[in-house]
């Protein structure tokens, strides 16, 4: 088998020498090279393996870095993550790509997953192979969870306490274990810094995990779509140079899509209140977890036991280890099995609509539908599956691999873009009841190209600084950032010499007052909550640093609220001290009415109406939230012009070399 | 098995040329997007906007008195700030700097001769100086010394004796006034 190149490579006498005491390029050559057999046939679903190496490795250098500049304490976490995202160089793209990272690693694995349900990859001789697969997925949800806990937003939190807290289910000994966990008796810092630790270390079982799965691969090599085994070298090709270039073209079209996520819409798979800092005494309206973990937790409330439910989500998963002894078909492909196609398919469906019902709350149909759809789950691995085996007549088998004259590679494509297109669900969850969708505005900064209209950001600030900051703190913005909105060293300093900080101890041991300097977060108008508090019956004001990404709808919430005020519609009775807002969820709103027409004077002369106002100071905080929007999309416009080309030009190398097959 | 058969020498000329071609490009815009996309993983760890943001430290130096000497921290590294008394600038001042190590006019290092400003870190391998006490040994020239590996400073913080290469360094600053310094 091997290639001319190949026997070239070898004969070097420097490779030689190696070779003679570390067999290490003979190793890379029979593991991933000329000397490592492949079936001729195989996919684009068989690129998702790779993909998914990949996205381990990127995941593992950006963490790594990540941790680099992370402090796991509850004081710090929130701040530290928005330290990262705004002042640590690139700190943003770092995020971003491990953030999404994530899900991209969930969505690439889920479909390596499915391709080995529809293809029988579990089937003897390969089903400790699938084993290994699955003890990486459950790895893999535990790292992801606890990575999830770290940036300390609202949903890291609740998250934290709502999945620790199934263990508390274990008869007799959960509360303990639950104890155990967190180091304490609810989460709090010491479970942070225990999850910080195991977040770190568990990607590293995961490579080890990946060895065996990948050792056991070699084995007796891929399974293919016929899901005959190959009869003879005339079935097989070496890997190398056939799929490293395969792989190396889904590769980088994979990079397209993670690229345009991460640059240009990087939190879609997010939640807005993991922006709100934690706060151990408020749960928000609507906890969900990551989308990834929808389907299981549409199992854990479709059963209406706290034990049960807990043991149905777990079986949901362990269930997956016994596949290959409850699939008693003997035929692989699911292309000879024509009844079980559509019962994949049928699972398929299901998966997707557990996903959807883990997102909503859990009443009425959604909860009906919820059950019906966990039944179906288990029962089509516990009674379909088992089954089908003896009543499906599966088609003819064809003789060898090398027969059937595989077309498709369109198709093949086009699922592939589906698949892509179905990860898109879950990612909106219910939105905030009794307050209708805000209605949508133009903003400098939507889309692709959108930078901040530069003279309205400008005027926004002004709006913050004289009429929002007289409550509102902006804690994570500090006074050096204005230079990026176009104030000048000067006014920068002169801006934040305006207000007195408290510094010190100085040599006597006291705190004292001083001007604030361009190096200073933005004075927070209040000591502290309980000052902010008080100062405002009893309603905290909330910090705007992030409040555009903080809240479902954003910025045209934002805009909504501000100009959303009016005398409440006849029949509504406001509590004490409360006003009425049509778009604040529950409609009653402690802050006044904030913006009054010409409560500012703009320097540049444009008039200060509510609306305008209320414009210019939603720029500005969209601003203050993503200071990095525009250095995002310049930066993802290069990347994407690149990864396309970089793709097409693999494409055409893919086709070169792959034209003396067929 | 497949046909492998590309030899050279059996190449079909242009075609040959056509394929190397494309093989060499895709290979270079490989390479350098792997590299492009390496230097936000190396610039990470460079400091960041906040570390430089904090570059300067303001110190009131009214309470020193002279011939004594205060630390300050500036960039995370000790600012030694000196007010000599008149024999120590002549003890600086009084010698021929062409016989020095690191030659230099104890003018040059100064910008009030009163006040020696100097960032605390011997240039031997980073250890801080004895000196600032007026307790504390200061070295065979009355300035500063090393125990690590036995520098010797003198008033003008020039290195006289020792491993250490280079003199002390003196970092930028400014008067703002007669009793307030801005370094950096
Ligand atoms: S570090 Fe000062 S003498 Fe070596």
């Amino acid at each position: 088998m091997a290639t001319p190149s190949s026997s070239k490579f070898f004969g070097n006498p420097v490779v030689k020498w190696i070779e003679h005491r570390l067999p290490i390029f003979s190793f890379v050559d029979h593991s991933l090279g000329s000397q490592y057999p492949t079936p001729k046939n195989l996919s684009y679903w068989w690129n998702f393996g790779s993909l998914a190496l990949a996205v381990l490795m990127v995941m593992i250098v950006s963490g790594i870095v990540l941790a680099m500049h992370f402090t796991p304490h509850v004081t710090m976490a929130f701040d530290s993550t928005e330290r990262i995202m705004r002042d640590v160089n690139y700190g943003w793209l770092i995020r971003y790509i491990h953030m999404n990272g994530a899900s991209f690693f969930f969505i690439v694995v889920y479909i390596h997953i499915f391709r080995g349900m529809y293809y029988g990859s579990y089937k003897a001789p390969r089903e400790i192979l699938w084993g290994l697969g699955v003890v990486i997925l459950l790895l893999l949800m535990a790292t992801a969870f606890m990575g999830y806990v770290l940036p300390w937003g609202q949903m890291s939190f609740w998250g934290a306490t709502v999945i620790t807290n199934l263990f508390s289910a274990i008869p007799l000994v959960g509360d303990y274990i639950v104890t155990w966990l967190w180091g304490g008796f609810a989460v709090e810092n010491s479970t942070l810094n225990r999850f910080f630790s195991l977040h770190f270390l568990m990607p590293f079982l995961i490579v080890g995990v990946v060895v065996l799965h990948v050792w056991a691969l070699h084995v007796h090599g891929s399974s293919n779509p016929i899901g005959i085994d190959a009869k003879g070298p005339q079935d097989k090709i070496p890997f190398h140079p056939y799929f490293t270039v395969k792989d190396a073209f889904g590769l980088t079209v994979f990079f397209i899509v993670f690229a345009a996520v991460i640059f240009f819409a990087p939190n879609v798979f997010g939640e807005p209140d993991n922006y709100i800092p934690a706060n151990p005494l408020v749960t928000p309206e609507h906890i969900v977890p990551e989308w990834y973990f929808l389907p299981y937790y549409a199992i854990l409330r479709a059963i209406p036991s706290k034990l049960l439910g807990v043991v149905a989500m777990f079986a949901s998963i362990l269930v997956l280890f016994i596949l290959p002894w409850l699939d008693t078909s003997r035929v692989r492909s699911a292309r000879f099995r024509p009844t079980y196609r559509w019962f994949f398919w049928i699972f398929v469906a299901d998966c997707v609509v557990l996903g959807y019902i883990g997102a909503k709350p859990p009443e009425g149909w959604y909860l009906h539908i919820g059950r019906l759809a966990t039944a179906w789950y288990f029962a089509h691995f516990l009674i379909v599956l088992p089954f089908l085996g003896w009543f499906e007549r599966p088609l003819p088998l064809p003789a060898s691999i090398s027969e059937p004259v595989l077309k498709g590679a369109k198709a093949t494509l086009m699922a592939l873009a589906i698949g892509f297109g179905m990860l898109g669900f879950g990612a909106g969850p219910a939105s905030a009841a009794g307050a209708p969708k805000p209605p949508a505005q133009k903003w400098s900064f939507d889309g692709v190209f959108g930078t901040f209209d530069a003279a309205s950001r400008q005027r926004g600030f002004q709006v913050y600084r004289e009429v929002c900051g007289a409550c509102h703190a902006l804690k994570q913005v500090y006074y050096r950032h204005l230079r990026d909105i176009g104030f000048s060293e000067d006014e920068v300093k002169a801006i934040a010499a305006s207000v007195e900080v408290t510094d010190g101890p100085n040599d006597a041991g006291e705190m004292f007052q001083r001007p604030g300097r361009p190096s200073d977060r933005f004075k927070s108008p209040f000591a502290n909550d309980n000052a902010a508090r008080a100062g405002n019956n009893g309603a905290l004001p909330v910090d705007l640093s992030l409040i555009t990404k903080a809240r479902p709808g954003g910025p045209d919430y934002l805009h909504a609220l501000l100009t959303g005020y009016s005398d409440p519609p006849a029949g509504v009775k406001l509590s004490e001290g409360m006003n009425y807002n049509k778009y604040f969820p529950g409609n009653q709103i402690a802050m006044p009415q904030p913006l009054n027409a010409d409560q500012v004077t703009y320097a540049d002369g444009t008039k200060a109406t509510v609306e305008q106002m209320a414009k210019d100071v939603t720029t500005f905080l969209a601003w203050a939230a993503e200071p990095e929007l525009e250095a995002r999309k310049r930066m993802g416009m290069k990347v994407m012009i690149f990864l396309v080309v970089l793709s097409a030009l693999l494409f055409f190398v893919k086709r070169k070399v792959w034209s003396d097959v067929h | 098995m497949v046909n492998t058969a590309h030899s050279p020498t059996a190449s079909h000329g242009a075609e040959g040329t056509r394929r190397d071609f494309l093989y060499l490009t895709a290979g270079a815009f490989g390479v350098v997007g792997a590299g492009a996309t390496m230097w936000p993983f190396i610039h990470q760890m460079n400091p960041s906007a906040d570390v430089l943001a904090l570059s300067t430290t303001e110190v009131d130096v009214a309470p020193v008195a002279e011939g004594q000497s205060i630390t300050v921290s500036w960039r995370g590294k000790p600012v030694f700030i000196r007010r000599r008394t008149q024999a120590e600038i002549q003890a600086a001042r009084a010698i021929n700097i062409n016989e020095l190590p690191d030659p230099q006019a104890d003018q040059a290092r100064v910008k009030k001769p009163e006040w020696l400003i100097l960032v605390g870190v011997c240039t031997h391998l980073g250890c801080v100086p004895l000196g600032q006490k007026t307790t504390d040994q200061r070295g065979e020239f009355g300035g500063w010394f090393c125990p690590c590996h036995g520098s010797h400073y003198d008033t003008s913080g020039r290195i006289r004796k020792g491993p250490a290469p280079a003199n002390l360094p003196v970092p930028a600053y400014e008067f703002l006034s007669d009793t307030t310094v801005r370094i950096g």
